[in-house]
């Protein structure tokens, strides 16, 4: 009885948003958007009056060819800066719900993999780590950058941890890493603030739209942030993975 | 109707995630539902593909295929582990 | 299309975390909201017959029809931050059974 009276009210509720939303003036038709209207015209156009061509415009506005990527670093970049922290909070969260060892080992399941299945899934963990850190590199010029490639880090990790009964990867230099980067990453903003008067304002200079090494500091953040979201991840891996040992 | 195949794909992906999404919510066992949400995930990299998407799909495609299905998956391990010992 | 069913995905979501009163399931259907959320955000940003949103050597110039770039920056940070609420919450539910050996939320009680 319970289920049917919540099955009815939420499809109702749906059917109310739906209708209330196809009705409105204010909200374009599904693939109808007129980017005119809104701010991301500014992100396209880079701000200049003349086109932007790729592998020819000199020092634009800011420097990468992926435009998505020119806003989640360059144009809005403090919403980045409370993305990684709320990871790290999350993280801190787990470390402290269980991570109440003293002594820890490896959680004993009921099943032993094979000894070609532990030496094999070596060779694919290097593959994984180069797609990767491949990714990370490249976030300027082809879709990814540094969220997709620090969690393709991460599922190395994880694929070692399920080939092998008694991996355990080193925790200490995980967490040590993790610091370091998001550290860096506001220290970098803080030298923005002195060189160039703005938080997190880009100072080198932006070269070329297209070419690898180019768009000021923005590959050096996205491979702090790669590192920084893979070695968080690869830590609560573990911390799922362990337990107490019983003497 | 003149339909091209994108929209023929973009009504089967809709129907499809609604029918694995009610499935999903309506089972009984917890591992049926823990892999009815890793298809609704394969299935939603399709609708972003569809709608020229590509750093989107990248990121769900690495994050809902490996990494929240192996932790929930973990959890069930560690709690089934807990109930047979006692 | 797309539209209405992330909009009845969230709907169904919603309905599932009425309904259950194991933690796992809670956890799954906030996770289905979070889903049905991001496909609801890129498709508000979707323009017929515009290309993805990134300068390469075929389409090479800023005066070409894109998609809309803004949804799908704030759709990866929503992705990951996901990630991160469904790991501490797995983690809440760990330390529940191992201290109250149940998962339902009736059973819960003051010991």
């Amino acid at each position: 009885m319970k289920k049917i009276l919540a099955f009815i009210l939420t499809m109702g509720l749906g059917a109310l948003v739906i209708i209330s939303l196809s009705n409105n003036e204010f909200f374009p038709e599904f693939g109808m958007a007129d980017l005119t209207e809104r701010v991301s015209i500014e992100y396209i156009t880079k701000g200049s009056a003349l086109d932007v061509i790729f592998n020819q415009t000199n020092n634009p506005e800011s420097g990468p060819a992926n435009i998505v990527t020119s806003i989640v670093i360059d144009y809005r970049s403090f919403d980045t800066l409370g993305e990684v922290t709320v990871l790290f909070i999350s993280s801190l969260g787990i470390a402290l719900l269980l991570g109440g060892a003293a002594i820890p080992k490896r959680l004993d399941l009921n099943f032993k993999p094979n000894f070609m299945l532990r030496v094999g899934s070596r060779a694919l963990f290097s593959i994984i780590i180069m797609t990767g850190v491949y990714v990370i590199s490249h976030g300027h010029l082809t879709p990814g950058g540094g969220f997709p490639g620090g969690t393709m880090i991460a599922s190395a990790f994880l694929l070692l941890y399920l080939a092998d009964d008694q991996f355990r990867a080193k925790i200490k230099g995980f967490k040590i890493m993790e610091s370091i980067a998001g550290s860096l990453y506001v220290i970098i903003g803080l030298i923005g603030l002195i060189l160039a008067d703005q938080f997190l304002e880009n100072f080198l200079p932006n070269g070329t739209v297209g070419v690898l090494i180019s768009s000021g500091i923005l590959p050096v953040v996205y491979i702090l942030i790669g590192l920084k979201v893979g070695s968080e991840i690869s830590g609560i891996i573990d911390h799922f993975l362990t337990e107490e040992e019983v003497l | 109707m003149n339909m091209t195949l994108t929209d023929i794909i973009m009504i089967v992906v809709s129907v499809f995630l609604l029918l694995i999404a009610f499935f999903a919510v309506h089972e009984k066992k917890l591992i049926k539902s823990v892999i009815f949400l890793s298809a609704l995930s394969m299935l939603s990299v399709v609708s972003y593909v569809l709608m020229k998407a590509p750093d989107v799909a990248l990121t769900e495609a690495v994050i809902g295929s490996g990494l929240v299905t192996s932790l929930f998956i973990f959890t069930l391990l560690s709690i089934q582990k807990k109930e047979d010992v006692q | 299309m797309i539209q209405y069913a992330a909009i009845l995905l969230i709907f169904i979501g919603l309905y599932g975390l009425l309904t259950n009163r194991n933690i796992i399931k809670i956890i799954i259907s906030l996770n289905i909201i979070e889903i049905g959320l991001n496909i609801f955000i890129i498709s508000i940003g979707f323009v017929f017959d515009g290309i993805a949103p990134i300068m390469t050597s075929v389409n090479n110039s800023s005066a070409l029809i894109y998609v809309d770039p803004v949804p799908q920056a704030l759709v990866l940070t929503a992705i990951v931050i996901g990630v991160g609420t469904t790991a501490l919450g797995l983690a809440l539910a760990k330390n529940i059974h191992s201290k109250y050996k149940t998962l339902e939320i009736d059973e819960v009680e003051e010991s």
